[in-house]
This record gives structure tokens, C-alpha cells and sequence, in this order.
């Protein structure tokens, strides 16, 4: 069935059909309209799942917690404050090997307030273990937390999909709910290996010392490598049953380009069309928009980049005092490769000002003229 | 599967280990009595068995005992002061005067 519905809906619909059994969450601006249907599915008894009201986000974090590591299918979302909140027990659902998934909405943080898009609020938490989908529309927004429930079960780590504030958040569009049988057959219901089980009690996180913390530690980062495969195989599975196919990143006639154009998010799609008007003109430029940033795909972007003279990084978020987040992804990744281009990082959009088209063609031009990057911010629409 | 010595778990391996801190150690070892400053002691004359202290204790090293008492089995707090830590919580929720008072530990 297709509707035209606002992203923050598409993220209620996604934990719907993913049939989440608990939901915890705390209202926030530009959030809140994900919870208030799912609250509304919840009453109606359209969803069959316990809706907890809480008294902040850290309680709506602690109690998905609590419910995933009783098995339970989990459903959170939050923006910004929010999720800075969240900050410590985000931690703890990775430690703990919760697989929560939550809808976060890119809003950039205060003073001063503000509720327009930034993704530096999902990016700070880059750091915690959880893993992170950066979507462009609406039906990925849908479809990405649908992949995000299997991912995160098979690894045993939660994961956040994140969306662009009011750019995705409050804009509708057009996006295809798929029937649920459908999705009950491609994502079924799973069991947790280590749960809470008055059954079976067990301590959970009790005191660990210096003698078993580090390996706990290994076994989250050799899960998050696995997730990697994991991601692309739930993408091309995901196609296989929908029709829509999704990979860790999204490439755009990136066959015989010269100059690469590396972004996220809604950025990317309006730098998609961008590539079309520069082909036109006879430039040789393709498009990588990373879509899962944590796993970061660090071979793939590799393998794209080697064979480019220029590269691009569009970021919409910094790190006071370093540089875009995305860019630094980006040169991490390529710094040991022979083949590395020169890769210009720009920021803008911040506070959600406004990108169009030709703020990305001049972006373009502008690194066009140079050879190497000057320094590791290239500021683009700053009143400076 | 991990070895057990009579302390604690141990772990040799990553492939020994569950993915998360699930039991991972019994703490049984951790002998906390010996953090000890102030010591209860019960007074059974006094002592109505109502058990909150046996409720309150967060160790807990306060343990629920048998016993016989006009031929019926009955319970009883009793200290466990291998692990009591002395934090005067027993003493301070007993609702009975006298009926756990407390000494200053000897060592």
C-alpha cells in the first residue's frame, strides 16, 4: 500500500511492521510525531506492544534496555537534547548487547536553541558502539529501521537510523508500506541467547575487573566487523523480498569519474541531482553517499577512491577543533592507501541552513581551482 | 568452558566468554566482612523475627535461619559476617529497641 506520509511517520510505521514489543520514549521537537502514532497505534490496539510513558530520554533508553534484555523487540526515538541525554546508557545497550533500534532525528544542539537539522547530535555518539544508517527519504527511513531490527539481532548490537530534521522529519512523500506478512517472513521473531529469564536468573553487567573487561571489549568490536557483511547481505535480501535493494553505501555514475562527490543523508540527494547538470556540462564527476557509517565501510570508500583524482567530502556537523566527521571517516580510511587522491573536506548547512543545488555546484567549482586542500575546512555558506 | 578455581571464574580464552558481563563472575570470593569497622550482633531475647532487617540488607549478609520454637520451624535473621560490610542499615530499620546493637570490631 502505498501513503504520503511525513518521514517521523515513516519511522512509526517501520517499527510497526517490524512488530516492537516495547516502546519507550520521551517527546522532542522535531520527534515527536513518531511517538504520537505509534502511542495512537498502541491505545487502538493496531500494535500490539507495551507503550511506557517516561520521564526523560535517559529513562527511555534505560527502559528499551531493559526490555531488549529480556528478548523483547524494542522501538525508541529522540533528536538532539535528547539524545545527548541518552549519551551514558547508550553506552550501556552496547555493552550489555541489547539489540535496540531507535529512530533519531538529526537537529542541531544548543545554545542557542535551535531545532533545525545538523547531524553533529547522532555523530557524537559515533563512539558508543551503536550502529548508525544515515537515509535520504522517507522509504529508506521505513525500510532501513525493517533492516535494522535483523542486523542488530544477528550481531547483538543496536542501531540507529537516523533522518534529516524537517528536511525528511516533516516533509511528505510518497513511500510503499509493505504488508506484513511480507515482513514477518523476511524478519521473523528472534531469540536472545543471554536474557532475563526468572527461570534461568543470572547477573547482568555485574562488576567486572581488569581480567575479563578487555575481551568483552574485542567481542564488541569484532561483532561491529561482522555487522559490516551483515548490513549488505540484509540489503540485497531486503531487495529480494521489496524490490528496493540497499548497500553500506549508494554510488552515482562513479564508473569512469574523475571527481568524486562524497556526502550523506539529504545532502547526497540533492547532490545527486547536481551530478546530473555537471555531466551535462561535460565534467566527469560521480556521487558516494555513505549510508552506514557505523560499521564504517572503510574498503569500500578505499576501493572508490583509488580510482578518482579529486574527492569531495560534503558535512553537515563538525568536531570542534578537528574538522567535518564524515571527513575524517573518509581520510582515516584512504591514509595508508597508495592511491589516495587529495580529499577536500567542506563544511556547511549547519543549523540547517539551507543547501540547494548550487550551493553544491559552486562547492564543486570552487575545489575544481585548487590541487591540494589548503586546510582541513573548506567553509561554504558561513557569512564569514 | 572457563575453569573454576575455588575464587572465581576464569576466563582463559575470548571464546570461553559470553558476549556480555552475564555471570560472568560470582563476587562469593570477595570476602567483605573484612571491610568492617562496626560489627551488629542480634539480640534473639529481643528480636521479634519480623525479618526487615533480613529485607534491607543490600549485601545481603543477613540470612534467613531455622529454627525451632514450641515445637514449630520458624526463621530467624541471622549475620553472615563473612560478608556483612557493617554499613548499619539492620540497626538503623530495626524497629525493636536493643535488639541489634552494635560493638566495635576487635581486629
Amino acid at each position: 500500500m502505498r501513503k504520503v506520509i511525513i518521514g517521523n511517520h515513516a519511522l512509526s510505521y517501520g517499527a510497526k511492521l517490524g512488530r516492537a514489543q516495547v516502546i519507550a520514549a520521551y517527546p522532542i521537537t522535531p520527534q515527536t510525531e513518531v511517538v504520537e502514532l505509534l502511542s495512537e497505534m498502541c491505545a487502538s490496539g493496531e500494535l500490539d506492544a507495551k507503550f511506557i510513558k517516561v520521564e526523560s530520554e535517559h529513562s527511555a533508553m534505560a527502559a528499551s534496555i531493559g526490555a531488549s534484555a529480556t528478548g523483547a523487540r524494542t522501538f525508541t526515538a529522540t533528536s538532539s537534547q535528547g539524545l545527548a541525554l541518552m549519551h551514558e546508557v547508550l553506552h550501556w545497550a552496547v555493552g550489555a548487547r541489547t539489540p535496540v533500534v531507535m529512530g533519531n532525528i538529526n537537529r542541531a544542539l544548543a545554545p542557542p536553541w535551535t531545532i533545525w537539522t545538523e547531524q553533529t547530535d547522532s555523530l557524537a555518539q559515533r563512539d558508543t558502539g551503536w550502529m548508525q544508517v544515515y537515509a535520504q527519504n522517507n522509504q529508506e527511513v521505513l525500510d532501513s529501521i525493517i533492516q535494522a531490527y535483523k542486523v542488530a539481532e544477528q550481531v547483538q548490537l543496536p542501531a540507529m537510523v537516523v533522518l534529516a530534521a524537517f528536511v525528511l522529519s516533516h516533509t511528505t512523500e510518497t513511500v510503499d508500506i509493505p504488508e506484513q506478512e511480507k515482513v514477518d517472513d523476511f524478519l521473523p521473531p528472534y531469540e536472545l541467547e543471554y536474557k532475563i529469564d526468572p527461570d534461568d536468573p543470572h547477573a547482568f553487567g555485574g562488576l567486572t575487573g581488569p581480567d575479563g573487561y578487555f575481551e568483552l571489549r574485542y567481542i564488541i568490536q569484532k561483532a561491529m566487523e561482522d555487522s559490516l557483511s551483515k548490513w549488505a547481505e540484509v540489503g540485497r535480501e531486503f531487495g529480494d523480498h521489496f524490490g528496493r535493494t540497499y548497500g553500506l553505501v549508494e554510488t552515482y555514475k562513479v564508473e569512469d569519474a574523475k571527481e568524486l562527490i562524497i556526502s550523506s543523508a539529504t545532502l547526497a540527494s540533492t547532490a545527486r541531482s547536481v551530478i546530473d547538470y555537471l555531466r551535462g556540462k561535460g565534467k566527469k564527476v560521480g556521487l558516494l553517499r555513505i549510508r552506514v557509517f557505523r560499521p564504517f565501510p572503510a574498503e569500500t570508500v578505499r576501493s572508490l577512491l583509488s580510482s578518482v583524482d579529486k574527492a569531495i567530502v560534503i558535512d553537515r556537523n563538525i568536531s570542534f577543533g578537528s574538522s567535518g566527521i564524515f571527513y575524517q571517516e573518509v581520510k582515516a580510511a584512504c591514509y595508508n592507501e597508495k592511491n589516495t587522491p587529495p580529499i577536500f573536506g567542506v563544511i556547511t548547512g549547519l543549523g540547517g541552513r539551507d543547501v540547494g543545488e548550487k550551493d553544491i555546484i559552486n562547492i564543486y567549482e570552487d575545489v575544481m581551482k585548487q590541487d591540494e586542500p589548503k586546510s582541513d575546512i573548506i567553509w561554504k555558506g558561513v557569512r564569514i | 568452558m572457563p575453569k573454576k578455581s575455588d575464587k572465581k571464574i576464569i576466563f582463559e580464552r575470548v571464546k570461553d566468554m559470553p558476549p556480555l558481563a552475564v555471570s560472568l563472575y560470582t563476587m562469593d570470593y570477595n570476602k567483605t566482612g573484612s571491610w568492617r569497622n562496626v560489627r551488629p550482633v542480634i539480640n534473639y531475647d529481643k528480636c521479634i523475627n519480623c525479618m526487615i532487617c533480613w529485607k534491607f540488607c543490600p549485601e545481603p549478609a543477613i540470612d534467613a535461619e531455622k529454627f525451632e520454637e514450641d515445637g514449630k520451624e520458624k526463621y530467624r535473621p541471622a549475620i553472615n559476617y563473612e560478608y556483612c560490610k557493617g554499613c548499619g542499615i539492620c540497626w538503623t530499620e530495626c524497629p525493636v529497641e536493643g535488639a541489634i546493637y552494635t560493638e566495635e570490631e576487635a581486629e
